[in-house]
């Protein structure tokens, strides 16, 4: 009983700055980043049971390939992937088609007497982009380098704006909530971040105002219209909008980047209910072993 | 010791013909089995355990990480792209190795802690104590090679900015430091050459971190554990037999922690890394803000608190190097902070310390946080160099109790199991 009290009283304390913190931070979290039009969406893979939406990844899939293919690779995933269970799951037939329909070539690669060659692509290929390589692609976009896709979810994030007294406790809601989805986010906030600047701000000859991008100063063109949304099938779960449009091409540029999440959580789940049983038959076994001791 | 005899009894004929040949298994019997542990460890005490598993763990994983890895420039981030997309699980012994490494770091830190706030580093434990900050000085410069081999850009511009802190040495000695950057570079930038170096000694040093976990249990056996009373085991009633007394415990400890790290390998792979290492390296673009893991954030706060970069260097190095002193400059009578009043204080003013240090190494080096980086250090250094002497000089401790045994049973209960032995 002497031992509890002091412990009581630390929990109280911990409680008590936990709150006070929490109520301070909140509102000057909101305004942080409304400021920077960058908001935590509502991801169907988000936290830690969710999971990629089928229809979802197809329809990001469809921006993909009409927009974002026009300057952009995708280099890290292949043809093959997109049939794999846990993507777009389209059927192996209609990926084969797609393949060797891709407007773009496979190059590099030598014919019988030793010729560089061009190829169409096949399931076993990378979903190549429209430049050869870095030289050309700048040659063509006036010095800028439109980055290969494949890993752009992960590599981009958003950055905490936090206070340093809540900033950890921000941190331990994330650990708890298991928020991951940062770099989604982003990506979100660039597509849509697309205005007229705002007064007083100067963008350069070919540039373009973003408010999400670090610097506002983009050298990519909008790539989606609010007034002209992708066409979508009648059967493809939603209506096309250019919110919807963004966030479904973000989708699958997620899975694109990490595409075992949805066995990679569903081990997660399997995995922690095997410890957590362990774990109480040990505690039950420990206690046993610990009752024939005066302790 | 002397209150440890040894109730091994080979049974079978080829365990009796191997008793008498090379006795392994009475030497794990005798340290593993009958040991004797303090009967009042609380769970801070399971950490060293979880530590042994963890290092195995990370061996494990990094070898078939090896089997399939490309250490060179072209390579390297290529070949992880493939592990996580193309080998059988790749993508889960990926994760199980990046996220273990942090889960490493994090159960060194307690059991750190623990030995600093129950005085695990005084008489008769200060070699079992060096050995112990030497096993952490290998984990870093492991655990600092490792972070280079996915070849992401905060990997290149991590190294670049640390393996370039000992060029400052050339305003000691002229050219002295040039030539230990370029002889680490093998070359006169970070390259392919550097990766190939790196990757080597991150696949050594993890065997000399096991060596010297040998030494660490060797001396931990000869002199035995500490207690949260600070108080050594001195008669048969202050111990139990490490199984399956201990053992149990610990599996509750350990599978406890192996939660916490399934969490986050399974649900937040990149909460603890940067998102600039999922950009290929380019030693064209420098990232904006060049942060280490967080394992590292206190000590790159350290460096960044200092204006002179000399100074930086030497007190960052200086701030891991001063543990091997602890054992002397504490000056306290008794060992456990539990039974001192003032200390205890200290104690948790520098686990703050620590804490706001790791959250200044995060943000960049201007404005308030360069003077709160300074305030920190200072008191990082004062802890050791001001507080520990004096504080254990001036102060007096609490009483602490007879033995062991009367800190768990009370006087009456010590007297009673003195009885009972003397009967015996």
């Amino acid at each position: 009983m002497q031992t509890a009290k002091p412990a009581c009283r630390v929990a109280a304390m911990v409680l008590a700055c936990l709150s006070i913190s929490l109520a301070v931070s909140a509102p000057g979290r909101a305004a942080e980043t409304s400021e920077h039009a960058t908001e935590r969406q509502p991801w169907t893979f988000a936290g830690f049971t969710g999971q990629y939406d089928r229809p979802q990844l197809q329809r990001g899939f469809q921006v993909f390939q009409q927009v974002c293919t026009a300057c952009h690779g995708l280099k890290r995933v292949r043809f093959r992937n997109l049939a794999e269970p846990g993507g777009p799951e389209f059927p192996v037939e209609a990926v084969k088609a797609l393949a060797v329909s891709w407007p773009y070539q496979v190059s590099g690669e030598l014919d019988d007497e030793g010729n560089p060659i061009d190829r169409l692509p096949g399931l076993a290929d990378p979903i190549i982009g429209p430049y050869k390589n870095d030289k050309q692609a700048r040659a063509a976009q006036n010095g800028a380098l439109p980055p290969d896709l494949s890993l752009v979810v992960k590599a981009r994030s958003l950055e905490s704006h936090a206070p340093w007294y809540s900033h950890w406790l921000w941190m331990l809601a994330d650990v708890a909530t298991g928020y991951q989805e940062g770099g989604a986010d982003y990506v979100y906030a660039l597509l849509t971040g697309y205005h007229e600047a705002p007064a007083g701000v100067e963008v350069s000859d070919g540039m373009y105002y973003n408010a999400a991008f670090p610097g506002h100063q983009l050298a990519m063109p909008p790539p989606l219209y609010a007034d002209s949304p992708i066409e979508y099938q009648p059967d493809a779960g939603a209506k096309s909008t250019m919110e919807q449009n963004a966030r479904d091409v973000t989708a699958f540029l997620a899975w694109a980047a990490d595409p075992s999440l949805d066995a990679r959580k569903r081990l997660g789940w399997q995995v922690l209910l095997y410890l957590v049983i362990t774990t109480l038959l040990l505690f039950l076994v420990k206690r046993r072993i610990w009752g024939r001791l005066k302790h | 010791m002397a209150l440890h005899e040894s109730s091994y009894e080979p049974k079978s004929g080829i365990a009796k013909w191997m008793d008498e040949r090379l006795p392994v298994g009475r030497l794990m019997h005798t340290q593993f089995v009958d040991f004797p542990t303090p009967r009042n460890l609380n769970y801070l005490w399971t950490f060293g355990g979880i530590l042994t598993f963890f290092l195995m763990a990370q061996i494990v994983t990094g070898i078939v990480l090896a089997m399939h890895y490309q250490p060179s420039a072209d390579g390297a981030f290529d070949s992880i792209e493939r592990i996580r997309r193309d080998v059988n699980f790749g993508w889960l012994i990926r994760n199980l190795h990046a996220v273990g490494a942090s889960m490493f770091f994090l159960a060194a830190y307690v059991h750190i802690f623990r030995g600093l706030y129950y005085g695990s580093y005084k008489a008769p434990r200060e070699v079992l104590w060096i050995i112990g900050v030497l096993i952490f000085i290998v984990m870093m410069a492991t655990a600092f090679m490792g972070y280079s081999l996915p070849w992401g850009q905060m990997s290149f511009w991590a190294v670049t900015v640390i393996t370039n802190l000992f060029s400052s040495l050339d305003s000691i000695f002229k050219g002295l430091g040039t030539t230990i950057v370029e002889w680490l570079w093998g070359g006169y930038a970070v390259t392919g050459a550097t990766l190939n170096r790196f990757y080597s000694l991150h696949y050594l040093l993890p065997f000399v971190i096991a060596g010297l976990v040998g030494l660490h249990l060797w001396a931990l056996h000869i002199v035995g554990q500490n207690s949260p009373t600070g108080l050594d085991v001195k008669t048969k009633s202050d111990a139990v037999p490490m199984h399956p007394y201990a053992t149990s415990k610990d599996a509750v400890g350990m599978f406890l922690f192996l939660i916490l790290f399934a969490w986050f390998a399974f649900f937040l792979p990149d909460y603890l890394g940067h998102a600039d290492n999922y950009i290929p390296a380019n030693p064209l673009v420098t990232p904006p803000h060049i942060v280490p893991e967080w394992y590292f954030l206190p000590y790159y706060a350290i460096l960044r608190a200092i204006p002179s970069k000399l100074f930086g260097v030497i007190a960052m190095f200086s701030s891991i190097g001063i543990l091997m002193f602890v054992p002397w400059l504490d000056t306290a009578r008794v060992r456990s902070t539990k039974y001192r009043p003032v200390y205890k204080w200290f104690f948790w003013l520098f686990v703050l310390t620590c804490l706001a240090l790791g959250y200044l190494g995060s943000k960049p080096p201007e404005g308030a946080y360069v003077l709160w980086a300074r305030i920190f250090t200072f008191y990082y250094f004062a802890h050791f160099l001001i507080v520990m002497p004096l504080v254990g000089w001036l102060e007096t401790p609490k009483k602490v109790p007879g033995s062991i045994t009367e800190a768990v049973l009370g006087p009456a209960g010590a007297q009673g199991a003195a009885a009972a032995t003397k009967k015996a």
